[in-house]
């Protein structure tokens, strides 16, 4: 299967996580930190120590970085600017950002730093519904920061959209959806808002979501069928892109890539080892200043659960998945089930999902699996 | 003792009048039990037993009082268990009609008022609870005196709580109850009035000598069923089992039979020396049939085995249980199992869920039907899917409901049994307020739904009691539920004709809110044989994804995915559906299905 696990070859992808942000919004569980500005340098340092400690696993050429956060343009720009230096070449680089962020000064920073992609936290183009969300940022810094970045010469864009934000009515999400395609990204998220357990946002407004629940299919159905009336690629159950305008760092994720990921709260696959650093600053940045790796858990994978994976992963894309590289995870009466019910074909000696069954992506998987 | 000084009784009630605190208080009273060895209710000694209220299984208890012997023959306190109460009954001379002041006279009041007259029995009316600030002991005392054809003046005021009044009845039972008469240098007669089953001594019937003298160590023969043992100990309850080298002509005690079997030794049997036999059998035995039968299944279909032990365990304590091997296609493998009513049923049920710890799908129950294939054959039919397709006649068993309650509910009543298809037969004023009415029910009407409307619809002020009638012929149909097509064998049910309609749609109403949407659509149908009579659709499902996966979330969604499929894997299969557990037990239960 995934020919970065063989010895010699070296994981190609590289997760970095920022996890400051100027405020957490309430539907948020990322690890996040508020403010802090005291403590960007010192979070920096730890980064690199640890990347120092890492880098023999790295592949020579790593393919793709990820800045994800947080905010990684909250992080102060010099501390923002001293890591991107530091960090290893690759084919893609991308950066996430919120609108209200990007300066013309900021899109420099990353541009000179071979910065090539930029994932834009739009949201919604509604400034009810940003608001819903605690989105700082208004209709207008969305645009302005896809033009600032245009200017500074980026070609390769992302929006992240959001649907089923509590109030959001049929005709809000068409608008919304008309305004980013009027941006002309190169490649488009577009997610169902998640109300997650604990968070702020589930106690204030989990009700509602449940009531609306329905609604959604509708809102997914619209979201895919205008995007892929516009000419977007739906490539993964959530991501649409323009022609050779895949996110290749998160296919490195549904191809079943090994990663390696640095910071608090950062997650790394290698091999049949996955593991998570803890998310408290303190004890990451005084383990790293003292040349020890950081508290972290450690989840040991076996094939099998690797196989499983990959299943679930796979069948997320529009491409084939040799079912080969599944084997046992698939239970053939299941999958023959699936195929009568016209939701996945067998290509050759591939399993694709049919757009029927890319919908209904999460039941189809859980039916396949063995 | 002579027979001169021996008083056998039996308390009767409606539920709740009274009869188990009453029962306590006499042991109390003659000290039969201290005060310190007094524990509530003594007679009722099932836990389930005590939490409703009623007494499933009849004990004897023998007291002194101003040197009489006083045997205490408890009875069931049920409509089902009729039988039951008539052979306790059998083995008294005299009865306690025990009547709320509060309440008066209630349905089951009647039923065991003339089960006692039939049996010749004095009977000592009782008024209790005359310390209620809501008693009227003097309404409630003209009640049942006219209801006996007894002076008012004669009916004992009491209050079994306080206590007050309970020597007066102890009394009335050595004045009014005679004393028992029998022959005891004939050969050997006893009822068996009831029995239980001892985990270590085997079969322990409670028996009334009617005729003779009975010793440990003989050998003897159960007349009707032909069934042998040899007496392993003679006794009476004081309350506690106390073994005794005679038990003679009018006293009451307990036989240890040795036998491992519940249903060799069934009640109403006459006990009788094997080398000495009496020439006729006391009258009145029959064989109890079930009337109403429902499938058992367990939820969890590991659970299989325990249930089928649970049921075999049962069985030993009770002779009246029914069942055989069931299989569902819907729910898999379960037992079939026949009741003497529903409240029979439910407390299998109960007994199943709390002392074996097991899970329970239960189908809704039915009644027997007498079926005349248009092949000629006659076949009695016990489970819907059993049903033939083709029928020429169908019987199904009737009662004669006797319901009481305040005038203003009349109406509701007679229009709740109009419904059910019943057929007025009398109506009577038992005072200026209460109002006494029989009508013909066929018995698969009320074992659906019946008792909760009925409780409804009168504010919770009907009585109700029934006999079963025997069969009569009626305009019966199956009704099929289908899934995708495919036959939902658990759900088929048989109704008349005219109702076809409304509980087919409701089953496929409630069964389209139940059943989770699917890849594909589904629909639902009701069929009278090939006819469709009613449908729905569930729609398919549009939309099953998780949002978003990226490097840190592999895991726990993964284990999402797991979980889906193992919740998948609960599910019963029916044909392509899939249907939760939940889903069968919400269409099944009778109160959900009825809005």
């Amino acid at each position: 299967m995934s020919g970065s696990r063989a010895p010699g070859r070296g994981v190609r992808h590289l997760y970095v996580h920022l996890p400051f942000c100027a405020h957490r919004c309430g539907y948020c569980d990322f690890v996040t930190l508020v403010g802090r500005g005291g403590e960007h340098d010192a979070y920096v340092d730890a980064l690199l120590a640890e990347l120092a400690l890492e880098r023999r696993r790295l592949a020579p050429r790593v393919e793709t970085v990820f800045l994800g956060g947080g905010t990684p343009t909250f992080t102060q720009p010099e501390a923002l600017e001293r890591l991107l230096a530091a960090l290893p070449d690759a084919d893609e680089v991308t950066v996430e950002a919120n609108p209200e962020t990007v300066t013309p000064a900021l899109a420099r920073l990353l541009s000179r730093n071979r910065v090539n992609r930029v994932s834009l936290g739009a949201q919604t183009f509604h400034t009810s519904l940003l608001s819903v969300l605690e989105r700082r940022c208004g209709p207008d810094d969305v645009r302005r920061a896809m033009h600032t970045l245009r200017d500074a010469g980026f070609d390769n864009i992302s929006l992240d959209l959001l649907y089923g934000i509590p109030g959001q009515t049929a005709a809000d999400l068409d608008a919304d959806i008309e305004s980013a395609l009027s941006l002309a990204p190169e490649h488009v998220s577009y997610y169902e808002l998640e109300a997650k357990p604990g968070t702020r946002f589930t106690h204030a407004h989990g009700e509602e979501l449940a009531r609306q629940a329905e609604a959604m299919e509708g809102y997914f159905e619209r979201v895919v069928e205008a995007l892929v009336g516009a000419g977007y690629r739906w490539y993964e159950t959530a991501n649409f892109c323009r022609a050779a305008r895949e996110a290749r760092h998160n296919l490195g994720y549904w191809l079943g890539r090994d990663y390696l990921g640095v910071g608090i709260g950062a997650v790394s696959t290698l091999g049949l080892e996955r593991r998570r650093n803890a998310p408290k600053l303190a004890g990451y940045v005084s383990a790293l200043a003292r040349g020890q790796a950081p508290p972290r858990e450690v989840e040991t994978l076996d094939e099998e659960t690797k196989r499983r994976e990959r299943l679930m992963l796979g069948l997320r894309l529009d491409r084939p998945l040799p079912l080969a590289s599944v084997g046992a995870a698939v239970e053939p009466t299941a999958l023959a089930r699936a195929e009568r019910l016209g939701l996945a074909e067998r290509r050759g000696a591939s399993l694709v999902l049919t757009p029927r069954g890319r919908f209904l992506g999460g039941a189809v998987t859980a039916e396949l699996m063995a | 003792m002579s027979l001169e000084h021996i008083r056998n009784f039996s308390i009767v009630a409606h539920i709740d009048h009274g009869k188990s605190t009453l029962a306590d208080r006499i042991l109390e009273v003659t000290s039969t039990l201290t005060e310190r060895e007094m524990r509530e209710q003594v007679l009722d000694s099932m836990e389930l037993e005590r939490e409703r209220g009623i007494t499933i299984k009849a004990q004897a208890v023998r007291v002194e009082w101003k040197g009489h012997q006083l045997n205490l023959i408890d009875t069931p306190g049920h409509v089902d268990f009729t039988y039951e109460v008539s052979r306790a009954l059998q083995a008294c001379e005299g009865a306690l009609l025990v009547v709320d002041a509060a309440q008066g006279i209630q349905a089951q009041t009647l039923a065991n008022a003339y089960l006692a007259l039939e049996n010749d029995l004095e009977i000592v009316p009782v008024v209790n609870k005359i310390d209620l600030p809501s008693a009227d002991p003097e309404g409630a005392a003209a009640e049942v005196a006219d209801l006996i054809g007894e002076d008012h003046e004669r009916v004992v005021r009491i209050s079994a709580k306080t206590g007050t009044g309970v020597e007066d009845v102890l009394d009335a039972i050595v004045e009014r109850i005679p004393p028992p008469a029998g022959d005891a240098g004939a050969p050997g007669r006893a009822l068996v009035f009831d029995s239980a089953y001892d985990q270590y001594r085997g079969v322990v019937a409670f028996v009334r000598v009617v005729d003779g003298e009975f010793r440990p160590r003989e050998r003897l023969r159960a007349m009707a069923q032909g069934t042998t043992f040899e007496t392993e100990e003679l006794g009476f309850f004081s309350p506690e089992r106390t073994p005794t080298p005679t038990l003679s002509a009018g006293e009451v005690g307990y036989v240890i039979t040795g036998l491992k079997d519940v249903s060799r030794l069934r009640v109403g049997d006459t006990l009788t020396q094997d080398a000495r036999r009496a020439a006729a059998p006391v009258p009145g035995y029959k064989e109890v049939k079930p009337t109403v039968f429902a499938g058992l299944f367990p939820t969890d279909s590991d659970e299989y085995p325990d249930l089928r032990d649970a049921l075999e365990k049962l069985k030993l304590n009770d002779a009246s249980l029914f069942y055989e091997p069931e299989t569902s296609q819907a729910l898999g493998f379960g037992f079939r199992c026949g009741f003497l009513g529903l409240l029979h049923m439910e407390i299998v049920r109960e007994r199943l869920e709390r002392e074996f710890d097991l899970d329970l799908l239960v189908t809704a129950p039915n009644v027997a039907y007498r079926v005349m294939t248009k092949a000629g054959e006659e076949v009695e039919v016990h489970n819907p899917s059993d049903f033939p397709r083709e029928v020429e006649t169908v019987e199904e068993p009737y009662i004669r409901a006797t319901t009481i309650v305040p005038k203003e509910h009349v109406g509701a009543v007679m229009e709740l049994n109009n419904e059910r298809r019943g057929r007025f037969d009398h109506m009577e004023y038992l005072s200026e307020e209460r109002v006494l009415l029989t009508y013909d029910l066929p018995l698969g009407e009320i074992v659906y739904d019946y008792y909760d409307q009925l409780k409804s619809r009168t504010k919770g002020y009907a009585s109700f009691d029934y006999d079963v009638l025997g069969f009569r012929p009626g305009n019966l149909v199956r009704v099929d539920v289908m899934l995708a097509g495919d036959p939902v064998d658990a759900l088929s049910i048989i109704v008349h004709r005219d109702s076809a309609y409304g509980r087919g749609r409701a089953l496929v109403d409630r069964l389209r809110e139940e059943i989770p949407r699917q890849m594909f659509d589904v629909p639902v149908q009701a069929a009278i044989g090939s006819r469709i009579i009613a449908r729905e659709t569930i729609k398919a499902k549009r939309k099953d994804v998780l949002a978003k996966c990226y490097g840190g979330d592999i895991t726990r969604k993964r284990k999402l995915i797991e979980r889906q499929k193992k919740g998948k894997k609960r599910m019963k299969q029916v044909g392509t559906v899939e249907v939760p557990q939940e889903a069968f037990l919400a269409v099944l239960d009778l109160n959900g299905e009825r809005r």
